[in-house]
């Protein structure tokens, strides 16, 4: 079964990366962006086909390593 | 006085780390493997030093926060003992919760390199004692995540508790401002645990050392722990 993790950064967390994404956006003339924010995106391969099984893994995997929950919220979709 | 250095893959401040340590303590750390289960028998503090660990993948510090050998120094910091972290040591003590908070990419998004000045702002600790409070020290700074950040909670936490270790200054003392190199929350470049035996630290005491280089402020860090003694 195949999931997707998402990891993005909580509200309120300044992101420079995002910012300067954001201004390079602007200097390209790409119009009407008003505000980029960058995240994570992790595809993942799970080996059983149980969804619950794979949703608690993965929550697992996103508490423990992939999302630094100070800063960051993930979201898990199952394909 | 025993200490030791832990050497991740990546890790590129190891050398100076011992250097500093053999110089204070005169005697020589041991090196610690970052998939060793165990700390030497009767180490009384374990240095986490700058680098790249795993290569700053995912997060910096985020893996090597996972390594076996993080387990035993959580039990060490757990029993008193002392741990410092400096830059990728700093990084991988917060992601690890050994320190709160992160290290998020510097404000201006730029590489620092280049010496900074800092201001003491607890001596009274085992890392800090031949210090002076208040005192103005200046050091090296090499990062590109530096820029410290936790809740507002945990911020008014380690202000009320007295547990910011340095802040960046100019070289008259005064904090903050453009003297600030990454966006620090409060200028923080260092904090300590709840119980002041973990110190994490973005700037390199290491590295000044001897007149060689430029300085020798960094010295009295390495000279407080050399000198601490543990209460039996």
């Amino acid at each position: 079964m195949k999931a997707r993790v998402i990891v993005t950064l909580k509200s309120g967390v300044l992101d420079p990366q995002g910012k300067a994404i954001e201004g390079a956006l602007h200097s390209l003339g790409v119009d009407g962006v008003a505000s980029v924010r960058q995240g994570k995106v992790f595809d993942v391969e799970l080996e059983s086909n149980n969804a619950d099984g794979a949703r608690a893994a993965l929550e697992q995997a996103c508490e423990k390593l992939l999302a630094n929950t100070v800063i960051e919220n993930y979201r898990i979709e199952l394909a | 006085m025993r200490a030791a250095v832990v050497v991740f893959p990546g890790s590129n401040r190891d050398g100076d780390a011992m250097r500093a340590l053999r110089q204070a303590t005169g005697r020589e750390p041991d090196r610690v493997w970052h998939a060793d289960a165990d700390l030497p028998a009767g180490v009384d503090l374990v240095m986490l030093t700058g680098g790249f660990s795993y290569g700053d993948y995912l997060r910096c510090g985020a893996i090597a926060a996972r390594a076996p050998v993080m387990d035993a120094i959580r039990k060490h910091a757990a029993r008193g003992g002392l741990v410092l972290g400096v830059c990728n040591g700093f990084q991988i003590l917060c992601e690890s919760g050994l320190l709160p908070g992160v290290l998020m990419r510097n404000a201006d998004l730029h590489f620092v390199c280049r010496m900074q000045h800092l201001k003491v702002e607890r001596a009274a600790a085992p890392f800090t004692q031949r210090y002076a409070q208040g005192q103005v020290i200046k050091v090296a700074i090499a990062h590109g995540e530096g820029n410290y950040e936790a809740s507002d909670d945990e911020i008014a936490q380690i202000e009320t508790e007295g547990r910011v270790a340095f802040r960046y200054c100019d070289e008259n003392g005064n904090v903050g401002g453009a003297a600030n190199p990454n966006g620090s929350r409060n200028d923080i470049a260092g904090i300590y645990s709840e119980r002041f035996n973990v110190l994490g630290l973005m700037p390199h005491p290491e590295n000044l050392i001897d007149p060689l280089v430029g300085g020798t402020d960094g010295r009295s860090l390495f000279d407080s722990l050399a000198a601490f003694r543990p209460a039996a």
